[in-house]
């Protein structure tokens, strides 16, 4: 029978995808807590010693640190970017919009490696110290598509009556923005927070060029595989960076379905 | 009388290469309540946008309460509109859309409180202040954009077809609510809507709209019985258009021969638009009568038959074909105690008079 046939293969190809795609995740935790110090099966037992060695890793914290605070900015900055453009996109004619907009979106095509070669020749030629902030530049270059991408499909549904209503009843367009406009694209703002904070978190190349002597994790984590004796501290990280963005995900859902509600939409699509 | 509210000359607004308002000018009284009519795409909502302050005119200009409104925004004009969508925000409950637009005006937060409550019971929603917009029914929400826009006072409100999403039994019950409320708080009104029976039955004055321009502004009365031309005609009320010769002018009228009814003398106020060019003779159904009984009389008799009948209880709508016309005549009758309906195919004599024909360019 052909259809069985037909839905046994997919059955097969999702598994195999499955697998692929997760089986490594699953990997992390299993050896961050497998006490041998190589990463092979079989297991030889139980031990938190991996974590204990982390915590005892100072420029691992300074890296940690570092990430965050990169993270964080980039997440900040991308989205006012990407709010603006979004906006601008979306209500505003504006002559060569096409292009412009084309111009603002080209670094999600564009490989991130001339993007840091290319900051990284202009940061020297200024004459300019490689810092934090230099990855922050390259990250917010990189992230800002994203937001707009997320914040336009917010601004295209938001109808506009909302805002001429609120104009109309004697509001400023800036009290617009802020009590209107604001509440009502929140889930996009949120979401594109969350999508930037991740992307740079994790971003590797451009932090890898324009890094100082700051490194940030991505470009710390690097530096330890060379050393097999590091690997399974290594786990234990990936391990706490797993249920670290895994609890971002769920809390990142639950604030949006949270909104959903109370404007009584639809809590279709999302994340999860 | 007294100086008007709107006082709009020239106004004309282009969007690229279409003119959706060729040169509109017109007045809109104190206290009235005054409705654009016109078919989709004729313009009436940029016009009411053009009033509100959403859309800068390309030309012309507009006095409200006679004040220039050139460069004034719609944060600062004296119009307040509720939005075809009623546009009630979603993430603040009813209480808060209403008191949204008092919250820059009035400081003292308990004179706030008596006002929203005033406007809420104004529209019928007390105790209705700690929903949210998706809990509520289309009909409420429209009374919280009326409420929300009303409790400010505005000088004008303007109305974007605010009936047209409701059913009809809720509609007929928000017209006839909507103009007790005008009543009420003797604010102007400017209503839009593409239906002809909602703009006769609620306004005072009704300004037809065709393709950016004004064809007629008149009172409901004036529009159904002294239509400036055939397209107004056509456009309120039923009405049958039948082709006609003008003979010439006679003391206290226009000899006309209306084809498949004959020669009539029509009185020249019954051609509001002149007899110059082509014309033609319109005659509303509730002009012509069936003669049922040979004793019944009328000016004019002619003879028709009766092609379709439509039943509506209080009324009948018989088609009649009658030689001489191309098209089927439609003709209304009271269905008065006693009185028979015919049946397609049935031979009818026909009443008329010079009353009933217009002359229409
Ligand atoms: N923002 C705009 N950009 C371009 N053209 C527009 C815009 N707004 C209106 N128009 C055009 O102007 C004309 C009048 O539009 P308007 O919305 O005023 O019509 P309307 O009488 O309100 O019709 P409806 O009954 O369908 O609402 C239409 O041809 C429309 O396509
Ligand atoms: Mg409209």
């Amino acid at each position: 029978m052909r259809t069985v046939g037909k839905l046994t293969w997919l059955h097969v190809y999702l598994v195999v995808f499955l697998v692929f795609l997760y089986a490594p995740a699953v990997l992390l935790p299993v050896f961050a807590f497998n006490s041998s110090r190589v990463v092979a099966f079989p297991l030889s037992g139980f031990t938190f010693d991996w974590f204990r060695l982390l915590l005892d890793t100072e420029p691992l914290f300074d890296a940690t640190r570092n990430s965050l605070i990169i993270a964080v900015i980039t997440a900040v900055f991308a989205t006012i970017l990407g709010t603006f453009a979004a906006r601008a996109s979306t209500r505003y004619r504006f002559p060569w919009k096409k292009g412009v907009m084309g111009f603002v979106m080209l670094p999600l095509v564009l490989p991130e490696i001339i993007v840091g070669v290319s900051l990284l020749v202009v940061i020297l030629q200024l004459g300019l110290n490689l810092s934090l902030w230099s990855i922050i530049l390259g990250h917010v270059l990189i992230c800002t598509p994203f937001c707009i991408a997320i914040l336009s499909a917010s601004f295209q549904g938001l109808d506009r009556s909302y805002e001429e209503a609120s104009h109309d009843l004697g509001r400023s367009h800036f009290a617009t923005f802020m009590l209107i406009t604001l509440p009502l694209v929140a889930p996009g703002i949120i979401a594109s927070l969350l999508v930037s904070f991740t992307i740079s978190l994790d971003e590797f190349i451009i932090a890898f060029f324009l890094s100082g002597t700051d490194a940030t994790l991505p470009v710390y984590i690097w530096g330890l595989v060379r050393f097999p004796q590091r690997l399974p501290s290594l786990m234990a990280l990936g391990t706490i960076l797993l249920v670290v963005s895994l609890c971002l995900l769920v809390a990142a859902e639950y604030v949006r379905r949270l909104g959903a509600r109370r404007t009584g939409t639809e809590a279709s699509g999302g994340f999860l | 009388m007294s100086e008007p509210i709107i006082r709009m000359t020239g106004i004309e607004k282009a969007f690229g290469d279409v003119r959706a308002l060729k040169g509109v000018s017109m007045e809109v009284r104190v206290g009235e309540f005054f409705s654009l009519l016109g078919p989709s795409g004729c313009g009436k909502t940029t016009l009411l946008r053009v009033i509100a302050g959403f859309e800068e005119p390309t030309d012309g200009n507009i006095l409200i309460g006679g004040r220039p409104m050139d460069g004034v925004p719609a944060n600062r004009r004296p119009t307040n509109m509720v939005f075809q969508n009623y546009a009630v925000f979603p993430h603040m409950t009813v209480a808060e859309n209403v008191e949204y637009g008092l919250r820059v005006r009035i400081k003292d937060r308990n004179e706030r409180q008596r006002q929203v409550d005033d406007a809420l019971a104004m529209v019928g929603l007390e105790g209705f202040g700690a929903r949210h917009s998706h809990e509520l029914s289309g009909g409420q929400r429209q009374r919280v954009a009326l409420a929300r826009a009303l409790v400010l006072k505005p000088t004008v409100l303007l109305l974007d077809e605010p009936l047209s999403a409701l059913d009809k039994k809720l509609r007929e019950q928000m017209q006839s609510e909507l103009r007790h409320l005008q009543r009420a708080v003797g604010i102007t009104f400017i209503l839009v809507t593409h239906d002809q029976e909602e703009a006769l039955t609620m306004s005072d004055r009704v300004a037809v709209m065709f393709e950016g321009d004004i064809a007629q502004l008149a009172s409901p009365q004036d529009l159904y019985r002294r239509p400036v031309d055939r397209r107004v005609a056509g456009f309120i009320g039923v009405m049958n258009f039948i082709d006609v010769r003008v003979l010439g002018a006679v003391p206290g009228g226009v000899e006309v021969d209306v084809a498949g009814l004959g020669r009539v003398v029509v009185p020249a106020e019954q051609a509001p638009g002149g007899t110059e060019g082509p014309i033609v003779a319109g005659i509303r159904p509730e002009m012509l009568t069936v003669l049922f009984d040979d004793s019944d009389v009328a000016a004019r008799v002619t003879e028709g038959e009766i092609d379709e009948v439509q039943y509506f209880g209080d009324m009948t709508y018989y088609d009649v074909k009658i030689d001489g016309i191309g098209k089927p005549v439609t003709l209304a009758m009271r269905n008065t105690a006693g009185r028979r309906v015919l049946q397609p195919g049935d031979r009818a004599r026909i009443g008329w008079g010079p009353d009933s024909v217009l002359l229409l360019r």
